[in-house]
């Protein structure tokens, strides 16, 4: 009697067509985002210069111009212009450039926090760990627009503060990220062969951990920057981000409800704007996660 | 069952005291002095000296969290300003507008979301998916102040079929549930999709299509029950977003509730009022939390026993 | 238990119309990015009442595949029949529902691992119980105490205590044997098991066949073992069906196909499987690695593996016949079956 077993699960010939299909995916929905992003980024960049915008000016006999209208001075108002007068496009465009900077700049303060916060939570671990990820979870049960409300109304609006009030509320989703990797990373052989070649501590988090979280940061950066774009424009609406004399869009947006009846252009047009970036920005933070790390679903 | 109740009430506890230990800390970390601030420039000194006393500035900042935490515990946020009613009482006459309107936002998401979440799953790759994928990204980014006031220009002013704001009937509900629905329901169908997706093609889903049973009952009973374990953590979580919404529409449709009352606050700088409004919401959200946390063990045996073995 | 020694079992090479389950060039393909895959090409077999069938071959060689088609799950919309016909009791199980009003009541299915196959939110009595709930209308009562009844039967004790805990709170074997218990509730004529023990310690292993065995004679219903691993069969089953890359190579009673093997396959199986009891020898695996179903070979499948290929073999697939001077019933899908018969058994 053969009482006797054997193995022939080698490989899975059906599985090697499956995992190379997903390598490829969202090469369209990459390249839709970067183009989209890309011209934001030249109009805020280069728009202001073409298109002249004074905040303070006033030209009372442009008021309300509905868009396409020919202004006073002979130029063409394409999206028409607001309750002072002023072209909404140049508006946009000056609005695009805060919205851009404020963003870029929150991500970057969140970021170096959260990053900071999850490599030193993650490698070194025990209390540390403890009382780090205990701080984030509190602020995780806190709903982070309320948190932002309550500093801004403390700080008083203005551009500085809508950059740390987002920063305060943003950082955990950083450090978590990063927590992870250091945690993964701190048990990996190579790390082990280092220390034992003698590298101290922050030449490990240097050379070691830091590049590993690099990846995982990056794409949680891009899905992150639409979420701060639009809480900008929502504390900027509410009157707690940037000042009213500042021409970001959810300042604009919130001018232009008084003239709903009349001009519907000031409020509606800004919006799309903000709209189409931040679904620009979505794309494009799904197509990189699912490409490069698809375990960040979650966040 | 006990143990992971009991876990899950202290966890809730302690985060309620971060957060009023959060607000303290914030308060004391803003430069200049906090009574100041709070009263604002036209403040005159006796004012000043009252709040100075009631938040016992003069005090070591030990003496001051202890006096902070036993003024929270009482519920005491000291006089509205310039209503000259008690600060909770203000806010606890606005909670229940808040609470109708997020939870008739609540139930439009859930009654349209899954149902939506599991078309999509179900026809993945259709065109019926991607326009569901579509829509659902749509309501994500869309600034819901921003289309509010576009559900007014379209629905009340052009249209006249529903009131602009206030409230009172049920039309007036309409808008402003729909504009704070719309982000909660969209990332629902997302879960949804990517949660079914997930387990259709798990060993159990395989299990009941072999033990005969009807292709429904193998979606809606064996593969949803399980996507929605995932699900509900997040969908407590994103209750958080819901409810900073609340602030935002409520100031859109002018909707009595605790949010427009926290703006309104903010502005004539009644920072009792403020502290009561955010730590209220907080208590909200961290309820909310905590049901869904006893949900999820309820839905997974797994969870629920770990504590009991 | 043999082929030649048990009563019920009707012998080898009768007419087919005596067959409970008949598979005729049954051919499931799954669309990948990488193109088209035929996962079965062409496979046919056919299963008896009360016999025990298994169904042998590597990872890929398309016998769990061949299982789902059986039972109409092939996974959707990646993988669909294309040809051939499955014919059960008469009836058409490609036709439109018929697998459908078949599957749970007269052909039932066991996989591989338990854990995952056992829906992890359910209680197992609640799990077991749905076949009666589902099937036959039963109350929630009437259910549960069928299930204690089937969790009884297949040997778990304490089993009333055990019919409110959740798969997770049971050892490997144990959910095993509640797979067994819920494929077995409505009595069906067929059981396919696939890869029923692969997943368990080697002592539990041979607890579940022995139970697989015991049902089976109990219940005489028929039974198909879908295996890698020969040492798991040999002992409960009568037949065995080969499968590679998608075919079947060599087909008939156990012991024949064991001793006299037709199909270089099969040999060089069994040239790689240590004999305990036998002379101490070099095993000799089998050259080169499993087929690539996206890109194989013309003629016969196993040909670059293969010591005995020749010109034919490349040109001309090799058409299942009967092995040349066997047993009836013994059939071999290979150019030189004579060849591989006269190089005589590998072991003894």
């Amino acid at each position: 009697m053969t009482s006797t077993e054997l193995d022939l699960t080698t490989t899975t010939p059906l599985a090697t067509p499956v995992t190379a299909r997903k390598s490829r995916a969202g090469t369209a929905r990459i390249r839709f985002g970067l183009i989209v992003i890309a011209v934001y980024v030249v109009a805020a960049a280069i728009g202001p210069w073409l298109i002249d915008f004074d905040s303070v000016a006033t030209r009372t006999a442009d008021r309300l111009k509905p868009p396409g209208s020919r202004l006073s001075d002979g130029s063409l108002a394409i999206f028409g212009t607001d309750q002072v007068g002023q072209d909404l496009l140049a508006q946009m465009l000056q609005g695009a450039r805060i919205s851009i900077a404020v963003g870029l700049a929150t991500l970057l303060l969140a970021g170096t926090i959260g990053v900071t916060v999850g490599i030193a939570a993650g490698y070194f671990g025990g209390w540390l760990d403890g009382v780090l990820m205990r701080l984030a979870d509190i602020q995780l049960a806190f709903p982070s627009i309320l948190l932002a409300i309550f500093i801004a109304a403390l700080l008083g609006p203005s551009v500085v503060n809508v950059v740390i009030v987002l920063a305060v509320s943003n950082w955990v989703t950083f450090a978590r990220v990063a927590r992870g990797q250091a945690l993964a990373t701190r048990r990996r052989e190579f790390v082990d062969a280092s220390r034992t070649l003698g590298a101290g501590t922050w030449r490990l988090i240097r050379r070691c951990v830091l590049p590993a979280s690099v990846a995982p940061v990056l794409v949680v950066a891009t899905v992150e920057i639409g979420h701060v774009i639009l809480a900008e424009a929502s504390l900027s609406f509410l009157g707690l981000g940037t000042p009213a004399s500042t021409p970001s869009w959810g300042v604009t947006i919130a001018n232009g409800r008084n003239y709903l009846a009349d001009a519907w252009w000031i409020s509606t047009v800004p919006g799309i704007a903000l709209a189409f970036l931040v679904i620009s920005l979505g794309v494009l933070g799904d197509a990189l996660r699912d490409r490069y790390d698809p375990r960040l679903r979650s966040l | 069952m006990g143990a992971y109740v009991v876990r899950r009430l202290f966890f809730s506890v302690f985060v309620l005291w971060g957060a009023v230990t959060i607000i303290f800390v914030v308060l004391r970390l803003v430069p200049g002095d906090p009574a100041y601030i709070m009263l604002g420039p036209d403040a005159d000194q006796a004012q000043v000296d009252a709040l100075r006393a009631q938040l016992g500035l003069d005090h070591s900042l030990a003496q001051q969290y202890v006096t902070y935490l036993t003024n929270v515990v009482h519920l005491d946020f000291g006089q509205s300003f310039r209503l000259s009613t008690d600060s909770m009482t203000l806010v606890m006459q606005r909670v229940p507008a808040t609470i109708q309107l997020a939870s008739t936002a609540l139930l439009l998401s859930l009654l349209i979301g899954l149902p939506l979440g599991v078309i999509a799953a179900l026809k993945a790759n259709t065109w019926l998916d991607r326009t569901i994928s579509v829509f659902s990204l749509l309501g994500q980014s869309t600034p819901s102040f921003w289309l509010g006031i576009v559900m007014i220009l379209v629905f009340a002013r052009n249209l006249q079929v529903l009131p602009s704001s206030g409230s009172g009937s049920w039309a007036h509900l309409v808008l402003p549930t729909v504009t704070l629905a719309l982000p909660f329901l969209a990332i629902l169908v997302r879960l949804t999709r990517s949660g079914l997706l997930e387990v259709v093609h798990e060993g159990y889903v395989q299990t009941a299509r072999a033990k005969g049973l009807a292709e429904g009952g193998v979606i809606l009973v064996h593969a949803l029950r399980n996507a929605l374990i995932p699900i509900v953590t997040v969908v407590g979580l994103q209750f958080g977003a819901l409810l900073g919404g609340t602030v935002i529409v409520e100031t859109v449709f002018a909707w009595p509730g605790v949010g427009r009352l926290l703006i309104d606050s903010i502005s004539r700088r009644d920072y009792g009022v403020v502290q009561a409004a955010i730590l209220l919401v907080a208590t909200i959200f961290v309820l909310i939390n905590l049901l869904v946390d006893l949900l999820y063990g309820f839905l997974d045996p797994r969870v629920r026993l770990a504590g009991d073995r | 238990m043999t082929a030649t020694d048990d009563p019920t079992v009707i012998p080898a090479g009768q007419s087919p119309a005596a067959a409970l389950l008949d598979v005729r060039d049954l051919r499931v393909e799954f669309s990948t990015s990488a193109g088209p895959v035929t996962a079965v090409d062409g496979a046919s077999f056919e299963v008896r009442p009360g016999e025990t069938v298994a169904l042998l071959g590597e990872s890929g060689s398309g016998k769990s595949v061949t299982a789902q088609a059986i039972l109409g799950i092939v996974p959707k919309p990646a993988g669909r029949v294309t040809g051939g016909s499955i014919e059960y009791a008469g009836r058409d199980l490609l036709a439109p529902g018929t697998a459908g009003s078949l599957r749970g009541r007269e052909i039932a299915m066991v996989f591989q691992d338990p854990l995952s196959s056992l829906n992890p939110v359910f209680r197992v009595g609640a799990q077991i119980g749905e076949m009666f709930r589902k099937h036959r209308g039963a109350s929630r009562k009437q259910a549960r105490a069928e299930a204690l009844d089937l969790m009884r039967r297949v040997g778990i004790p304490a089993a009333e205590k055990r019919l409110d805990d959740y798969p997770h709170q049971f050892s490997g074997g144990m959910r095993q044997r509640v797979m067994i218990a819920m494929a077995l509730a409505l009595s069906p004529k067929l059981l396919i098991a696939d890869e029923p023990t692969t997943a368990l310690d080697v002592t539990v292993q041979a607890q579940i066949m022995q139970l697989l065995a015991r049902l089976q004679a109990e219940e005489g219903m028929s039974l198909v073992l879908i295996t890698h691993d020969l040492g798991v069969v040999a002992d409960v089953a009568d037949r065995v069906v080969m499968m590679y890359a998608g075919r079947v190579v060599e087909t008939g009673p156990i012991r024949e196909v064991y001793d006299h093997s037709a199909h270089p396959y099969t040999a060089g199986l069994m040239g790689s499987v240590p004999v305990i009891d036998g002379p101490r020898q070099r095993l000799t695996p089998i050259q080169g690695s499993p087929p690539d179903l996206l890109h194989l070979p013309s003629g016969c499948s196993f040909r670059p593996r293969c010591q005995y290929a020749g010109t034919i073999c490349a040109e001309q697939e090799p058409p299942l016949l009967p092995a040349p001077g066997r047993m009836p019933g013994h059939q071999s899908a290979c150019h030189h079956a004579d060849q591989v018969l006269s190089q005589g058994a590998p072991h003894v």
